[in-house]
């Protein structure tokens, strides 16, 4: 077995994330929203503030695990919803074909066509801030590849022999897609849902960043990183580690979702680099 | 010009590199080829002739090198030259053909140019000059209205036509010696004989010595003086075309001409099943002790397990490389 | 060439149409209307009676498939409606931020071109090698960064520290303040055409057509010139294409960013104020955008590849 590095670095990364997010009450020194103390506003990394203070004096690296568990939760539940969306329509689309497979490609046509971060944009606008709008909003902006890649999956194995074959035993179609069809298209879907994790922590930290996702005082390192670009020249350690933090879990993901595709799906090192 | 052959390949080696092991893929190949002469190398997939062709025109490339032998091209050692050394003699004066017409042509270049190419690359004359040319080379191999067909892309021709153009590129520069690999084994039956056909007019017309490389028995028989069968690796076998059928020595090479269906043979014999020889090819990093042959040999006995039998001469000229030859 | 133009138009109009509907149909459901978000936030207390006129006068009373219709009509005389806040008309105001969106756009992506297509053919053409490790790092991590936080760190470091470079804004369309926000939002397509070009190249690297072109005695770099860029192209320039639409979405973070006046700091605004007609508008125009940038791509693809028009 080759050593795989971005597998393994990925994989690090990735768990060191996770752990800072489950941990955080045991990890924080202070709590992230009501430990304000302006006594101690814009302190500098040291001491007992690891990371430093903001404005309002709360100690950013409490903050900074906290905003671990916003993000890796709107990352992975939004891109579940994303990945059953996608499998849904892409499956039964290539399944079935005639005009569920027509209206299915044109509506993953326009969704192709709008970019994701204006759609779910659109979506924050109509809907409140806060976590369950930007689970809607990242979850229903970000299914086309998945549907793409699972139509033409299920459009070239349902031609194969066992499929036929679970045909003619009665299956239900249901039942064929389910059990025949979906395991066979797992591997590249898992590397697809893997990359669009990292993806979407970017949202997340972009929308919330807007002032369209999660509203301040909750810290989500999107938020935290708009109230610091007013404080960049007298307190610039405000802005690095919420964004290191992004940079890392999303780096985590994409290595990691590289590596899964190295094992997962050879083929695809060439059809999407 | 001297008597020597054209082509001397002396004990070639050709090494397949699996990190930092090294194993024989090709082993101990040694032939010859004359001027104008069609000498045809037999096997199953995977026993080296393809990769013993890309030896000769220097075109290995990781994880395969040579490893060892010579290569000896009208006279002179070509296994050592330079990349730009050998790149006068590639495509100028040993050319080759692949398999895969479809793949083989860039998909967005007109044929015209691709062929131009050759007489820029080796001829040194101008593009307009260039192209002239190619409209007659294109006219050589029989392609129809060359003059229009020139600016046709790949994706507008038949198999067929598509490895006209690849014979076309090859002979452009009238080599002294034209590799084929599998030249029609990619197309239709009825396309294959002109393809043949084709190949051998236009070498003879030249004076073009022709390396045929083939699993097809019979294809090879039929285009070639002197047959050489590989196989895992090595030449198990050289003889004769007609006498490989008539008389096959070793125990790999009946296997093979038994696999073949004869024309009439029902009439003469009766109805009978086809004979195969049971067994694969072994991989290269698995070749067995002794006799490369030995698990798929009726005749194997404990020498050809254990020793690797020598080159036997044998008395009208050929050479087998077998304990039992018959 | 000019059925295949044809036809790629007939093509797009109906994901044109299909995203006008959805953009109609989201913001018809929202809960409330502009009059009752302005009374909302406290500031100003609206009483019925204003409420009522200004659902009039924007015809917001009507039923919605009247309001569609009448939508769908001005969409095709280019009337986008009149903003809710200024009582301009959507078009213009639109018209004033396309110039700067897509100069950052554009500039974003040359930046991008520039550097990561070259980068991308140098880590192929030596695979494994150092040049490659290190690109490839940086590719992956390039993806990974946020691009307000690169922003702002770029801003940081070149504008407060170093003071080099203005900070923010448009500076009249000195070329100085396009700099670093164009860096910002180039690096994530950088880093992906990067990769895109490497796999392209090495995939065509062991293309067969390679191997008849080296057969012909022909030098690594006439293989790479003659026979390798064209093919590499093709894909190199659909990923141009699709990249063009994630850079002209994520410009929304970066013009905010560097209070760039362009469409995405437009729609921000306009999300937040609720001046529904201008955010129609703005995403309206933004997807007509993507989708002629890569219709043009299709059709220089077209023109490269000469398999195109038939399939």
């Amino acid at each position: 077995m080759k050593f795989r590095a971005n597998l393994v670095i990925g994989g690090i990364l990735f768990a060191g994330v996770v752990i800072a997010g489950i941990f955080a009450p045991m990890l924080a020194h202070t709590d992230p929203v009501m430990d304000a103390n302006l006594m101690y506003a814009e302190e500098p990394p040291g001491g007992a503030f690891w990371f430093g203070t903001d404005a309002q004096g709360r100690d950013i690296y409490s903050r900074v695990l906290y905003g671990a568990r916003i993000s890796l939760t709107v990352g992975i539940v939004s891109q579940l919803i994303n990945t059953v969306i996608g499998v849904c329509l892409g499956l039964s689309a290539g399944y079935w074909g005639g005009w569920w497979d027509d209206f299915v490609n044109g509506l993953t046509n326009m969704m192709l066509a709008i970019p994701s971060l204006i759609f779910a944009l659109a979506i924050m606008a109509i809907l409140n801030p806060g976590l369950t709008s930007l689970l809607i909003a990242l979850g229903l902006t970000n299914w086309s590849f998945t549907c793409r890649l699972a139509r033409a999956s299920a459009l070239s194995l349902k031609s194969q022999g066992y499929v036929q074959a679970a045909k003619v035993l009665g299956y239900s179609d249901i039942r064929i897609m389910l059990t025949q069809l979906l395991p066979n298209m797992l591997g590249p879907i898992i590397v697809i849902g893997t990359l669009g994790m990292g993806g979407a922590v970017l949202a997340e930290a972009a929308l919330s960043f807007l002032g369209l996702g999660i509203r301040p005082p909750f810290p989500s390192w999107g938020s935290m990183l708009s109230d610091a670009r007013d404080q960049i020249t007298t307190a610039p350690w405000i802005s690095i580690f919420p964004g290191v933090a992004i940079f890392i879990t999303v780096l985590g993901l994409n290595l990691l979702g590289d590596g899964l595709r190295d094992i997962l799906d050879p083929q695809a090192r060439t059809r999407r680099a | 010009m001297s008597r020597k052959p054209l082509l001397e390949v002396e004990n070639l080696r050709i090494d397949l590199s699996v990190g930092d092991a090294k194993f024989p893929a090709v082993q101990d190949v040694s032939f010859t080829i004359e001027r104008g002469e069609t000498f045809g190398l037999v096997g199953e997939s995977g026993c080296g002739k393809s990769i013993t062709s890309l030896a000769l025109i220097g075109l290995l490339r990781h994880p395969l090198s040579i490893g060892g032998g010579t290569i000896r091209f009208d006279g002179k050692e070509i296994q050592n030259l330079s990349q730009s050394e050998m790149r006068k003699l590639r495509g100028n004066r040993i050319s080759m053909i692949f398999q895969e017409p479809m793949t083989a042509l860039n998909p967005l270049s007109p044929i015209g140019r691709q062929i131009a190419e050759m007489f820029v690359l080796h001829k040194g004359v101008s593009w307009t000059e260039a192209n002239r040319l190619a409209v007659e080379a294109l006219a050589s191999v029989r392609v129809p209205a060359p003059e229009r067909r020139v600016k046709d892309y790949p994706h507008q021709l038949s198999g067929g036509m598509r490895q006209r153009v690849m014979i076309a590129i090859a002979l452009a520069c009238e080599p002294d010696l034209l590799l084929a690999d599998e030249p029609t084994t990619a197309l239709d039956v009825t396309v294959q004989a002109e393809i043949l056909d084709l190949i051998r007019e236009l070498s003879a017309a030249r004076g073009t010595a022709v390396l045929m490389i083939s699993h097809d028995l019979g294809l090879i028989a039929n285009m070639c003086r002197r047959v050489g069968v590989m196989y895992a690796g090595r030449l198990v076998e050289e003889r004769i075309a007609d006498e490989v059928f008539r008389n096959p020595s070793h125990p790999y090479t009946s296997g093979l001409v038994a696999s073949l269906p004869l024309l009439g043979a029902r009439s003469k014999h009766g109805r009978q099943r086809l004979k195969e020889i049971a067994g694969v090819v072994p991989p290269v990093a698995a070749f067995p002790a002794g006799c490369r042959f030995n698990p798929r040999c009726y005749a194997a006995t404990e020498l050809c397990r254990v020793e690797d039998p020598g080159v036997t001469p044998l008395a009208n000229g050929g050479l087998v490389r077998c304990h039992h030859h018959e | 060439m000019l059925s295949f133009i044809v036809r790629r138009l007939l093509q797009t109009l109906p994901i044109i149409l299909a995203v006008a509907a959805l953009i109609f149909v989201m913001f018809s459901v929202i809960p409330g209307t502009f009059a009752s978000s302005m009374s909302d936030d406290g500031r100003s207390v609206l009483d019925a009676e204003v409420m009522a006129r200004m659902n009039k006068e924007f015809g917001l009373d009507d039923p919605v498939y009247v309001r569609f219709g009448k939508y769908i009509a001005q969409l095709a005389t280019f009337d986008l409606g009149t903003s809710f806040r200024t009582r301009q008309p959507v078009a213009s105001v639109i018209a004033d931020r396309l110039w700067p969106t897509a100069q950052l756009s554009f500039a974003a992506m040359l930046f991008a071109i520039v550097v990561g297509v070259p980068l991308g053919f140098i880590a192929a053409l030596r695979p494994g090698s150092w040049i490659d490790t290190i690109s490839m790092v940086s590719a992956v991590s390039g993806l990974s960064l946020p691009k307000f936080w690169l922003g702002l760190m770029l801003m940081y470091l070149f504008a407060l520290v170093l003071g080099w470079l203005p900070s923010f804004g448009y500076g009249g369309g000195d070329p100085r303040y396009i700099i670093l926000p164009a860096i910002a939002l180039g690096v994530a397509p950088l880093a992906l055409l990067a990769r895109t070009t490497r796999a392209a190249v090495l995939e065509i690297m062991n293309a067969d057509f390679v191997r008849t072109a080296r057969s012909k005695g022909m030098s690594e770099s006439k293989v790479v010139r003659w026979h390798l860029t064209r093919n590499a192209l093709v894909i190199i320039l659909t990923t141009i294409g699709l990249q063009f639409g994630t850079v002209i979405g994520q410009a929304v973070v970066v013009e905010k960013l560097f209070s760039w006046p362009g469409l995405g700091s437009l729609l921000v605004d306009s999300v937040t104020l609720r001046d529904i007609p201008v955010v129609q508008g703005s995403i309206l125009v933004i997807v007509l955008l993507f989708l002629i940038i890569n219709m043009l791509v299709d059709v220089l693809c077209a023109i490269i590849d000469p398999r195109i028009k038939y399939t």
